[in-house]
């Protein structure tokens, strides 16, 4: 269990405009909760804990990208010093198969999370448990294990790779693209790439498993407590209840840790084998091989326009990697079939198997690489039609979302590129490419749009008003960095009636009330409102008792004229009783009031709960209903690039964003920021690096595989230009953690061209492409 | 990461002795040797830890040479009033490798000693091929993933490129490594791949760097250390150019003018080609583009490290150009 509250944890900030009431309430600026703790080192991660009689795992993986394990011989192993068990294949005790996260039911009896047959290089194909960690090292290190290989296929460019598997859901079309395209007086058609990428979290991942007869609890960094409980009690056929994860911080997710994956099996099975708990943590570079980045992309943008810059086409096709044994579908049309008003769209879309690891989420699946097909090929437009680049977006402007025919719930895009240039100072921007420089440098000035969808789901939480007045808010909801902790705090503090730091919120126990995945940027949306629910029945049961009960010193005042704020219960003209919270509960005898709040429909059975909190399959479209729900954000970026080296610098970063209301700016903007910064990681360094022999990924640590350092990162301003969107959800938000990433690997690449004259379609923009 | 015993030599004649038996490797600041220990690439019997050696630590510069101990730490090296005086190209190289931690913790003579960043050369369990690792055994990276390796002093045997940024600096000013009994050029302390790639430096057994001498010059007082790279900051350089410049009384014609090149070769490389086809000339920038061509004769590229012959002339041109800006 982990709580938070405010008390102690909010440092004013001289730049502060309101005072603490007001920071506290929804909306405000209050420091993250959490900070404090993590900042001191009090914070405990998921797999720091002690335990008695801990036992150390350690992963064996494959050194080939295809064929066969032969055999494994493990003989020097098992006597080596301290080890206590080593799994194989054969060896390992039988786990169930186990639904997806879609909710579809497992397709094989048993999973083996160890592989017979090996798909990818750095495969899990043994495990090693010894008394230390050395140990276990030591003892992993003498497994023998030797192959029949088959060829392997490395990537996309890889001959055999082929055309790959058409994916008909990805199909949109309307008009007739091929038709207005092959009329149309300009055309442009050009192919964009992304690598494949690593969320490369600080944290690596890792978990303790614990069996205390048929319970199992797991401390495991988690975005999804619920989901994952699910796949461990269907792995080791035990009851839901009988499962308990904890996750009280996570050092980074960025997608990848809301899946229980093969060495959480392993971890959890060795732990019942041997009956003593067992930690498994893995290796930086297992850290690139037992679950996956986003997956490398190729994509072809058409566009056919008139004189005028309106566009009269679009064909857009797109390919994503995925593994031989596992589906991964980036939707790589997302963004190209929404941002701009086309008449005529066609988009198509297949995936081509290699030997990978499969694929997975890394921040905005889909949009991210999406945005940079169609955000670089509208700059080519423009460019090849002398058009500003702002204005040709201006120009084609999508007042509704062309492809579902429905009006926007708020798009406030053209209010984020007015409000972003101006503080740019876009209009100073001189349109020839090269004719901005300072020394040796190129000066570039890049634009481009991002957006992603509003997800949305139903929640629950539980809301206690205690004797002494504070409030407790229980969810099983997790906090990575994004600020659950304190948002959650600010809306049970607002909608009570309580300061902020009288609220404590508990997270990341799957023992609180369910909740679903802390992904799709849509935790926010859905938390605040259960939230908000149980508070306002907290309340009621407050003020009702206020009223009702003949302690109570408002007996027999009507419930409506009472106010709550600030801790204190009053009539609101302050010519009747004055009393604290905890006062009223003294008086009427009550040690605490405990509300349960849900947004989930009214006629929900249980078996629709359990769903709704353990998979993914009763998300709510973002285009149910009348309205078409998204954020939006435009990038202003400059880059200077060195004339001799190539090497491209970001000098400043103006983006402004429509994430709807804002629950705590402080918190968004600094979201916004970690997106953007992602964004400049993707568009300048990261890039996952595969010997093409051995089918390996051989950047496989950070100090090869690079992310950006504090001195590749200028002065980001972000902007603010949302709106409450009440269709998108209760409290008016939309999505914050993803947005800001869409959008930025164009507004480089554009700036890139805007500097040099040199196109590049091919990211990352390392100094080699531009020399 | 095996079982090894830990030793803590109480005097440089004890170190040198406990580092001279079979299996035993000196410990500095540790940044290399334990990273190399996780890898599986460095496996000691007995480490023996030289940390705490007295008077090993100690930093002396005055105009005519500056004194390094073995055990100064990069950070403190960095920031000496006295180095960033008489030899700036120093204090660049330091400040720009590695990370605000890893310089704290380094040592000097370690970072002389720090291994290729070579990934086949870093992943046994991978790649068995190595001849660096197991001399005989082949060279991994030849026609695999080249963009980081070297493009200068390579062999059949192995393109591995030395990546430190100290020793490119060093080599530039003609300092030495003082190693006991023996002090030797820093230019002749490491050595070529050849057909023997595991040995890199001209150390014996019993030896320890005690300390490193650089004297001091008119160009040395005059230098920098430009370090072009993919990210700003933490990363091993794409190519990297430690320049001195000495101008004669006209304030335009060279007299002195020294070029090592660092991230391109397999050594830290001085261009000496470069420094002869410059000394009388008066310096211009055409003349210096023309001139800093002649850094890579002789070089090789592997496919995706060709980028380097381009780019290096350039680093090193612009190092010369920017001190000749600095009158
Ligand atoms: C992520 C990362 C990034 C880095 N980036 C850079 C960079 O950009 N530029 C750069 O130059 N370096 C860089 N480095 C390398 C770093 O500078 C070296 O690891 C460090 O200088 C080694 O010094 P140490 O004292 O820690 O050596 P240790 O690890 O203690 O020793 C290294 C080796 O030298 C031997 N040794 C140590 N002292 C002596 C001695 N007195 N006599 C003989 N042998 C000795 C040891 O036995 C060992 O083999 C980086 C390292 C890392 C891990």
């Amino acid at each position: 269990m982990t709580a938070h509250n405010i008390r102690h944890a909010n440092t004013r900030h001289a730049d502060s405009r309101h005072g603490d009431a007001s920071d506290g309430a929804v909306g405000g600026r209050l420091s993250r909760v959490d900070g404090p703790a993590k900042i001191t080192g009090a914070a405990k991660y998921a797999f720091e804990q002690q335990l008695d009689g801990l036992a150390h795992a350690v992963m064996v993986e494959a050194t080939i990208a295809a064929g066969t394990v032969r055999a494994i011989d493990t003989r020097a192993a098992e006597t080596a010093p301290g080890v206590l068990l080593v799994l194989t294949p054969d060896t390992i005790m039988e786990i169930k198969g186990a639904s997806d996260w879609l909710g579809n039911p497992p397709t094989q009896k048993t999973y083996s999370p160890l592989a017979r047959t090996v798909t990818y290089s750095g495969q899990h194909i043994a495990a090693v448990v010894a008394e230390t960690f050395e140990q276990a090292v030591a003892a992993a290190a003498l497994v023998e294990v030797s192959y029949d290989e088959t060829p392997a296929i490395v990537d996309l460019s890889d001959p055999k790779a082929g055309d790959g598997i058409p994916i008909d859901a990805m199909t949109k079309e309307w008009g007739d693209a091929e038709a207005a395209f092959a009329a149309a007086p300009l055309r442009i058609c050009a192919a964009y790439n992304t690598q494949r990428e690593y969320q490369a979290a600080m944290e690596p991942h890792g978990l303790i498993a614990r069996w205390q007869g048929e319970e199992l609890t797991i401390w495991e960094p988690s975005q999804w407590l619920d989901g994952m409980a699910r796949t461990y009690a269907e792995w080791f056929g035990v009851p839901f209840e009988n499962v308990r994860l904890v996750s009280p911080y996570i050092g980074g997710g960025f997608g990848s840790k809301a899946l229980a994956l093969a060495h959480s099996a392993v971890a959890a099975a060795s732990a019942k084998m041997l009956g003593r708990p067992v930690k498994l943590v893995l290796t930086r570079p297992q850290n690139f091989t037992s679950y996956g980045g986003r997956a490398a992309t190729r994509q072809t943008v058409t566009i056919g326009a008139g004189r005028d810059g309106k566009i009269q086409s679009i064909v857009h096709r797109g390919v994503n990697e995925t593994a031989i044994d596992g589906m991964w579908v980036e939707p790589l049309a997302s963004v190209t079939s929404i941002m701009y008003a086309t008449p005529n769209f066609s988009s198509k879309q297949n995936v081509v198997r290699v030997n990978t690891v499969v694929p997975g989420a890394k921040r905005a699946p889909g949009e991210n690489p999406s945005a940079f097909g169609i955000e670089s090929a509208i700059d080519e437009l423009a460019h090849e039609l002398g058009i500003d680049p702002l204005e040709m977006r201006l120009i084609n402007y999508a007042e509704e979302d062309p492809e579902v025919n429905k009006p926007w719930s708020t798009r406030q895009l053209r209010e984020a590129f007015a409000a972003g240039a101006e503080r740019f100072g876009w209009a100073r921007r001189t349109p020839k490419p090269r004719s901005m420089r300072d020394g040796k440098q190129l000066i570039g000035w890049g634009v481009a749009a991002g957006t992603y969808p509003v997800r949305r789901a139903y929640g629950e939480a539980v809301v206690r008003i205690l004797a002494d007045g504070s409030v407790e808010v229980e969810s099983s909801s997790i906090d990575m960095g994004q600020g659950t902790y304190t948002i959650l705090a600010q809306t049970a503090a607002e909608t009570v009636g309580v300061p902020a730091d009288d609220v404590v919120v508990k997270l990341g126990d799957s023992r609180y009330p369910r909740a679903g995945v802390a992904g799709g940027s849509r935790l926010a949306g859905v938390m605040t409102g259960a939230v908000y629910k149980a508070a306002t029945s907290a309340l009621d049961q407050l003020v009702g008792l206020a009223i009702s009960d003949p302690r109570s010193p408002f007996h027999a005042l009507q419930a409506n004229t009472l106010v709550v704020a600030n801790g204190r219960i009053t009539a609101p003209r302050g010519d009747g009783p004055d009393v604290s919270v905890a006062e009223l509960l003294a008086s009427v005898g009550r040690d605490r009031i405990e509300a349960t709040g849900d947004t989930m429909p009214a006629n929900s059975t249980a078996e629709d709960r359990y769903k709704n909190y353990t998979t993914i399959a009763t998300s709510v479209p973002h285009t149910e209903g009348d309205y078409s729900r998204h954020s939006w954000c435009a990038h202003f970026i400059e880059v200077r690039v060195d004339e001799d080296f190539g090497t491209v610098r970001v000098s400043r970063v103006v983006s402004a964003l429509d994430s709807g209301r804002l629950y705590n700016p402080k918190l968004a903007e600094s979201q916004w920021k970690g997106g953007i910064i992602m964004g400049i990681g993707q568009a300048l360094l990261e890039e996952g690096i595969v010997d093409r022999r051995h089918g390996r990924i051989v950047n496989n640590n950070l100090a090869d595989y690079l992310v950006p350092t504090n001195a590749d990162i200028p002065d980001i301003e972000v902007i603010s230009v949302g709106i409450p969107d009440l269709h998108s959800s209760v409290l008016g938000g939309k999505g914050v953690g993803e947005l800001a990433i869409v959008g930025v690997a164009p507004a480089i690449a554009n700036a890139v061209f805007h500097a040099t004259g040199k196109r590049v379609r091919d990211l990352p923009i390392t100094l080699e492409k531009l020399i | 990461m095996r079982d090894f015993s830990y030793v803590r030599a109480d005097s440089i004649e004890a170190a040198r002795k406990a580092a001279a038996l079979p299996g035993a490797m000196l410990l500095a600041g540790g940044t290399t040797l334990v990273d190399l220990a996780k890898c599986g690439v460095a496996q000691p019997e007995t480490v023996v830890d030289i940390t705490h050696l007295k008077g090993l630590d100690t930093i002396s510069v005055d105009a005519t040479h500056a004194t390094l101990g073995a055990l100064a730490k990069m950070s403190h090296v960095a920031d000496h009033a006295g180095i960033k005086s008489h030899f700036p190209a120093v204090s660049e190289a330091l400040w720009q490798a590695a990370s605000a931690q890893l310089r704290n913790m380094a040592t000097v003579g370690g970072n002389l000693m720090q291994r290729t960043r070579c990934p086949y050369f870093r992943d046994p369990s991978n790649f068995s091929a190595c001849n660096k690792r197991e001399p005989g055994s082949g060279c991994s990276a030849i026609g695999g993933v080249t963009r980081g390796h070297a493009v200068l002093g390579t062999s059949r045997a192995c393109i591995a490129m030395y990546p430190g940024d100290l020793a490119t600096a060093l080599v530039a000013f003609d300092a030495t490594v003082h190693l006991g009994q023996r002090v030797l050029k820093v230019d002749d302390f490491f050595l070529q791949p050849g057909d023997t790639p595991e040995r890199e430096h001209d150390i014996r057994a019993g030896e320890m760097i005690t300390a490193i001498e650089i004297p001091g010059s008119a160009a040395a007082r005059r230098s920098t250390y430009l370090k072009v790279r993919d990210r700003q900051s933490y990363e091993f350089a794409a190519a990297s150019a430690a320049v001195g410049l000495e101008l004669e009384t006209d304030g335009r014609t060279i007299r002195d003018l020294r070029v090592a090149l660092g991230g391109v070769a397999t050594k830290p490389w001085r261009a000496r080609a470069v420094e002869e086809a410059l000394k009388g000339k008066v310096l211009d920038e055409d003349a210096v583009r023309k001139a800093s061509g002649l850094a890579m004769e002789g070089a090789v590229d592997h496919g995706a490290n060709h980028y380097k012959i381009e780019l290096a002339p350039r680093v090193v041109a612009r190092a010369i150009l920017k001190l000749g800006e600095t009158a």
